[in-house]
């Protein structure tokens, strides 16, 4: 394993360090227990939008905190979601009398933590949503559920902009699940990647295989099948997200093509066009977009694709000013 | 026999070593069917709870309810809310007492379980810690009943957590992240079922 780490132990809050360093214009960063602040909070009167979960997913969740985004992420241990006591945290210092709205992604851990973090907020109206917008995971009584994955970027900039403007709980709320039920997602891995602690690859791959239906720990895939070209591999993806809503001929969506991490832009941007196209085949109209590294997997070459239902209003709050470490538009 | 709050804490520092012994065999069987970061996050809580019982709790309800603590707040994952919820319930149900003979240890065996199960809610057969704890409460209460001390007690109930920890070999995971896999999950020991049987061994190994 090579890695620009001094101790597998303290990668997170090494990097936290650095983090509030390269945006302290942006963050306030507390370390005990950790979390990521906005440095403005709390914001009087404003519903504080908290996420959070394993660390290596970056910019996913920390990179997301400012203005017209998250009011503050709580960051784990590597692909280890938070404890309780760094969600109570959150929720204390960023609120501002409007109440909390948590996005927690569909894994045991996170909602187990969220769960109990909820349990133990004092005199703050705290309310949960959680996000499942994986089709590679059959939801049924035998799983725990579809996996949060790609639409949580989506999830947090609306969410997060709908705060902004002074949406109430309930509204803030009622959109999250409004989101949540219109958005899917489904990713793949070319390679697989190391958890600095773990000190070798969570799963190996030949040169002509691919893990399709990956979620975002290095956790394998539902298949292993054989790699094809940019065309299939990005058509092996949209498929089944297309089927699962359905979307059809029609429909106004919103493309997020997300590099895992290993993967360069050169191939995402290649990837991106031949979704574009695909939809357009079939009458899908790709109105926003949002193409590069956002919820990644530490250094896991492979891609997933996230595709969102739009309305008027969504439209509006993804396009509203967005002020953080790794989305700014519109300030 | 019964057991003192300084019985009980040698018995959480013996969890400690044996947890941390074995965290790269937990990460390895996380790896296959989870994530991979089991073992890393026990070895992390328990170790941050081995540093906290340099001053031991007046009561054994007070070591488990420092254990509790400590856990859901440094483990994280899954874990962290099960094993603590686990402890929890321990504390609450051996309650204020100076010492806690076997009968207690069943009880408090039985609490724990209650507890993960409702946080967690899986059930025998879904390839979880339950699959483990299940029998060992079963075991404990059997030998309690008969009138047995802390050791036999504790020594059942390792016993059966380890036979129930096998069992999750065959098993299709149903919760946690092994969900996913389906079918794929099949063949691989429960990380969890196998930590929860180190955990009671450990326990049993320090009973007297």
């Amino acid at each position: 394993m090579k890695k620009i780490i001094n101790d597998p132990a303290t990668v997170v809050v090494d990097a936290l360090r650095g983090m509030a360093l390269a945006h302290a214009d942006l963050l306030d960063v507390q370390y005990d227990p950790a979390v990521v602040v906005r440095a403005d909070a709390p914001v009087p009167r404003k519903v504080a939008v908290i996420s959070g979960g394993g660390s290596g997913h970056e910019p996913l969740h920390g990179g997301f905190v400012g203005r017209g985004m998250l009011d503050a992420a709580c960051p784990g241990a590597v692909f280890t979601s938070p404890t309780p006591d760094q969600v109570a945290a959150a929720v204390a210092r960023t609120d501002g009398g409007a109440g909390a709205l948590l996005i927690v992604k569909n894994y045991t851990g996170d909602v187990l933590n969220f769960e109990t973090a909820g349990e133990l907020a004092d005199g703050v109206d705290v309310r949960t949503v959680v996000i499942d917008d994986d089709v590679a995971v059959k939801d049924s009584l035998y799983t725990a559920g579809r996996r949060g994955v790609g639409g949580t970027v989506l999830l947090e900039k609306i969410v997060g902009a709908a705060a902004e403007r002074g949406v109430d709980l309930d509204g803030c709320e009622a959109l999250a699940r409004r989101v949540v039920s219109r958005v899917r997602s489904m990713g793949l891995a070319l390679t697989a990647c190391t958890v600095p602690h773990a000190g070798e690859p969570s799963f190996t791959l030949a040169d002509d295989e691919m893990e399709l239906g990956i979620g975002i720990h290095g956790e394998p895939g539902r298949r292993r099948v054989a790699v094809g070209s940019a065309d299939e591999m990005v058509r092996s993806l949209l498929d089944p997200v297309l089927e699962d809503l359905p979307f059809g001929e029609g429909d106004r969506v919103l493309l997020f093509t997300n590099s895992m991490g290993g993967t360069p832009l050169i191939e995402l941007y290649l990837a991106h066009g031949i979704a574009e196209r695909l939809l357009a085949e079939r009458g899908i109209v790709v109105e926003r977009r949002l193409v590069g590294p956002y919820i990644t997997s530490l250094e896991m070459q492979g891609m997933s694709l996230t595709v969102l239902k739009l309305d008027d209003e969504m439209v509006e709050l993804w396009d509203a000013p967005v002020h953080t470490p790794a989305l700014r538009w519109g300030v | 026999m019964a057991c003192t709050a300084e019985a009980v804490a040698e018995a959480v520092r013996a969890v400690a070593a044996v947890v941390v012994e074995h965290r790269e065999e937990l990460i390895r069987l996380d790896r296959e069917i989870g994530d991979g970061d089991h073992g890393e996050n026990l070895a992390r809580g328990f170790t941050a709870l081995v540093s906290k019982l340099d001053e031991v709790p007046s009561s054994p309800g007070g070591v488990l309810r420092l254990a509790a603590t400590t856990l859901i707040s440094t483990v994280g994952g899954a874990a962290g809310p099960l094993f603590g919820t686990a402890f929890l319930r321990a504390a609450t149900s051996v309650g204020d007492v100076a010492s806690v003979d076997g009968a207690a240890v069943a009880a408090a065996l039985r609490a724990a379980l209650d507890g993960v199960v409702a946080r967690g809610k899986a059930s025998l057969g879904d390839k979880t810690m339950v699959d483990a704890l299940t029998p060992a409460v079963a075991a404990a209460e059997s030998v309690a009943a008969g009138g047995g001390g802390v050791a036999e007690v504790l020594g059942a109930a390792a016993d059966a957590a380890e036979m129930g920890a096998d069992s999750t070999v065959p098993m299709v995971a149903r919760k946690g992240r092994a969900s996913y896999l389906g079918e794929r999950s099949a063949g691989h020991l429960d990380p969890g079922a196998r930590s929860t049987a180190l955990v009671l061994r450990a326990l049993a190994g320090r009973a007297r």
